[in-house]
């Protein structure tokens, strides 16, 4: 067996009350094993309200602030301050939020503490919908996209807000894109941004079976598609402007592969799908062009094993 | 020492969290605000206060900021105006709810539209239901003193506190405030010390999902809390009252021997109303003055003492309910209804917006209650249509 390097500590216990196959539990279940328990988070609005359990039972072996829905990037700026002021100053202060938390109704908060670069680590677990209220769209939808608000016969069609690049923006000290099919990577981004001072952005890529119409037991694979095909590329940011890309697909698969998996992408036809796949290469290719802009070569991204 | 300052309200405010030795203050620039956290912020910067400032973008972030400050066990500050007051609405359920000792200055101003900047109440009253006791003060020094009293009722029975002054009328009006010793205000406001807080290594869900068989137990806590705060009030002010010579109840009466009527009044009016009351005493009317200071918890056993046995009381609102009646004059209404013998209650409304309040008002409005019966009909002062 493959000797994974990642901490035997479970700080997630298994009474959670997430759905099978959930990316956003094990998103967090990972994410502690990296962050230690000298750590607080707060919550707002999400699938994650529920998923930790109600006020007789909570499902972490750390502290939780449950917090409104747009308010994950102040609420954990606001427990950091106050435990410094306890003199807990080296302990781990993170917001913990959904897509729809984070890309359209928490996005003044986290702009906010980013610009002022609070100590403070942000996760956005997304899940590329509204989930907590029933798969409504939300900024973080991929184009073509089902939703209960975007239905099939109006799917999505505008193309996912680019957060990261949003963040960037703010010259933030670090952040980076994960999937949880990939943990060892994930967890190596965590430490490290464990490690830093500042505002750091973590972006989960979070399968969500239920939203995306697809069995509980293929999130893995999809979400390693998702990487595979380029769709949720991996790739950390420093102070906004040096890019480097964590891993590259030994063979870029077609989207196609990655879309036919989900029922959310059932309707599209053979040329929307060839017009995601463009929009898809533009993006790569962009990134691409940043991490070489930053280090001078493609050469030296990490080109693992192929394995599906 | 004490030392005496002239200072505006506003500065008056930034004093008393200063002596109140907040840790966290958070907060956003609105007119009439704005003095309040510019001082504090400067008392930051120069090491004077030692607090964590935290300049955020929007109201609803200063409430957010304070809240989480608060829940880890800090002692939290913060003020606003109206349509700051209005944005952090949310989270002041958030903070009352939690159960966060929170203390927030709003200086009452008019909301808009039509923009204005002036004084009313309609803000913070559209936030009496949150959960937060709220002290209308009258003076500056009533400002500075009530910053104090606020963070010693609100840590023992874990609810946020509202100190409320009047836009420019005390805000931005300069009068002697006396600074108590810093060591005495210790003394009286001993450091926070939550009985539960966030912090590493205590794992538990601060504000967790509470099903329909949990909530209403929080709610039922709450509401005997708010009932608890009243006795904490009394108790306090007058320990304030012995430590700095300056007692403070949660209404107070001024020549209300042997008043027959009587005029209730909340906020820096009071003022005004004691002069007006002064002239009809020379004129030999029995008249009396009742200002509520606390309307959250409100002080029914003390409302229904003050006025039980009169023959009328004239209520004036700086607000109004839209679709009933000025907010204060239902609050007295409803206070007395249990009494067997109740005098007949009359409501006002004057000075929305900022409109002046003057003793010729208060005079009209003694003599307008004395010859009016019907309770239905409330009289606008001075509406020019
Ligand atoms: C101010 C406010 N508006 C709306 C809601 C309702 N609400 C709760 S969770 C949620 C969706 C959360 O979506 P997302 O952030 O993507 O997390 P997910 O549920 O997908 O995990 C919404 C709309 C709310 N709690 N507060
Ligand atoms: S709905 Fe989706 S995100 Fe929410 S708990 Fe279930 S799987 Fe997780």
């Amino acid at each position: 067996m493959k000797n994974w390097n990642i901490p035997q500590d479970e700080l997630l216990y298994s009474g959670h009350a997430a759905c099978q196959g959930c990316g956003g539990a094990l998103a967090m279940r990972l994410a502690l094993k990296a962050l230690g328990e000298n750590s607080v988070a707060t919550i707002p609005a999400c699938c994650w309200t529920i998923i930790s359990g109600d006020v007789l039972y909570h499902a972490l072996k750390i502290p939780v602030f449950h917090t409104a829905f747009e308010t994950a990037a102040i609420s954990a700026t606001g427990l950091k301050a106050g435990l410094t002021k306890r003199g807990f100053k080296d302990t781990t202060v993170f917001a913990w939020a959904g897509d729809g938390g984070t890309f359209d109704i928490g996005i003044q908060a986290i702009s906010g503490a980013a610009e002022r670069n609070e100590d403070i680590i942000y996760f956005v677990y997304d899940n590329e919908a509204y989930m907590n209220t029933g798969i409504q769209r939300s900024s973080a939808t991929p184009w073509g996209a089902w939703t209960t608000t975007t239905p099939v016969k109006h799917p999505e069609d505008k193309p996912k807000k680019n957060i990261d690049e949003i963040l960037a923006a703010h010259k933030i000290p670090y952040q980076a894109t994960v999937n949880v099919a990939y943990p060892e990577d994930f967890v190596r981004k965590v430490k490290k941004a464990k490690e830093i001072k500042g505002f750091r952005f973590i972006h989960i890529l979070a399968p969500c079976p239920p939203g995306w119409k697809m069995p509980s037991d293929i999130s893995i694979q999809v979400a390693r598609l998702a990487t595979q095909t380029g769709i949720f590329p991996l790739y950390e940011v420093e102070n906004g402007k040096h890019y480097t890309v964590s891993y590259l697909p030994p063979k870029k698969l077609p989207v196609a592969e990655y879309l036919k998996l989900q029922g959310r992408f059932k309707h599209l036809t053979e040329s929307q799908v060839e017009y995601i796949q463009k929009m898809v290469d533009e993006n790569w290719e962009s990134l691409l062009r940043k991490h070489e802009l930053t280090h001078g070569t493609l050469e030296n991204i990490p080109r693992p094993e192929f394995y599906r | 020492m004490s030392i005496k300052k002239v200072l505006t309200g506003n500065h008056a405010v930034s004093y008393g969290a200063m002596v109140s030795r907040v840790q966290v203050i958070s907060a956003y620039p609105i007119t009439p605000q704005t003095q309040v956290v510019e001082l504090l912020s400067e008392m930051v910067a120069d090491g004077i206060l030692d607090a964590i400032f935290v300049n955020v973008e929007s109201e609803h972030s200063a409430m957010s900021a304070c809240v989480s400050a608060s829940a880890a066990g800090a002692r939290a500050f913060t003020a606003t105006s109206a349509q700051g007051l209005a944005l952090m609405h949310e989270m002041l359920h958030w903070a009352a709810g939690a159960r966060l000792p929170i203390v927030l200055a709003n200086i009452n101003r008019a909301m808009a539209p039509p923009w204005s900047i002036w004084t009313d109440q309609n803000d913070s009253l559209s936030q009496r239901d949150t959960g937060w006791m709220q002290i209308y003060v009258e003076s500056n020094q009533e400002a500075f003193d009530s910053i104090i009293l606020a963070y010693k009722v609100a840590e023992q029975v874990y609810l946020p506190c509202m100190v409320i002054l009047d836009a420019f009328v005390l805000s931005h009006t300069s009068e002697p405030v006396e600074i108590y010793d810093q060591e005495k205000v210790d003394k009286f406001l001993p450091p926070y010390k939550p009985m539960v807080a966030i912090e590493p290594g205590k794992a538990f869900g601060y504000g967790a999902l509470a099903a329909p068989d949990t909530y209403m137990e929080f709610r039922y806590k709450m509401q005997k809390a708010m009932e608890k705060a009243v006795e904490i009030f009394e108790k306090e002010g007058k320990l304030f009252g012995e430590m700095f010579g300056r007692n403070y109840d949660l209404v107070e009466e001024y020549m209300m021997d042997d008043a027959e009527y009587v005029i209730v009044t909340v906020g820096a009016t009071t003022s005004t109303a004691r002069v007006a009351i002064q002239e009809l005493r020379k004129q030999g009317e029995k008249v009396g003055l009742l200002k509520i200071r606390v309307i959250r918890p409100f002080p029914f056993n003390k409302v229904r003492e003050a006025l039980k046995g009169r023959k009328k009381v004239a209520v004036l609102d700086r607000n109004i309910s839209f679709g009933y009646h000025g907010i204060f004059y239902q609050e007295i209404k409803s206070a007395l209804y249990p009494l067997k013998e109740r005098p007949q209650v009359h409501g006002y409304i004057a000075g929305l917006g900022g409109r002046d309040i003057t003793i010729k008002d208060f005079i009209d409005i003694y003599h307008d209650m004395k010859k009016r019966e019907d309770m239905e009909e409330i009289v606008w002062k001075g509406v020019k249509l």
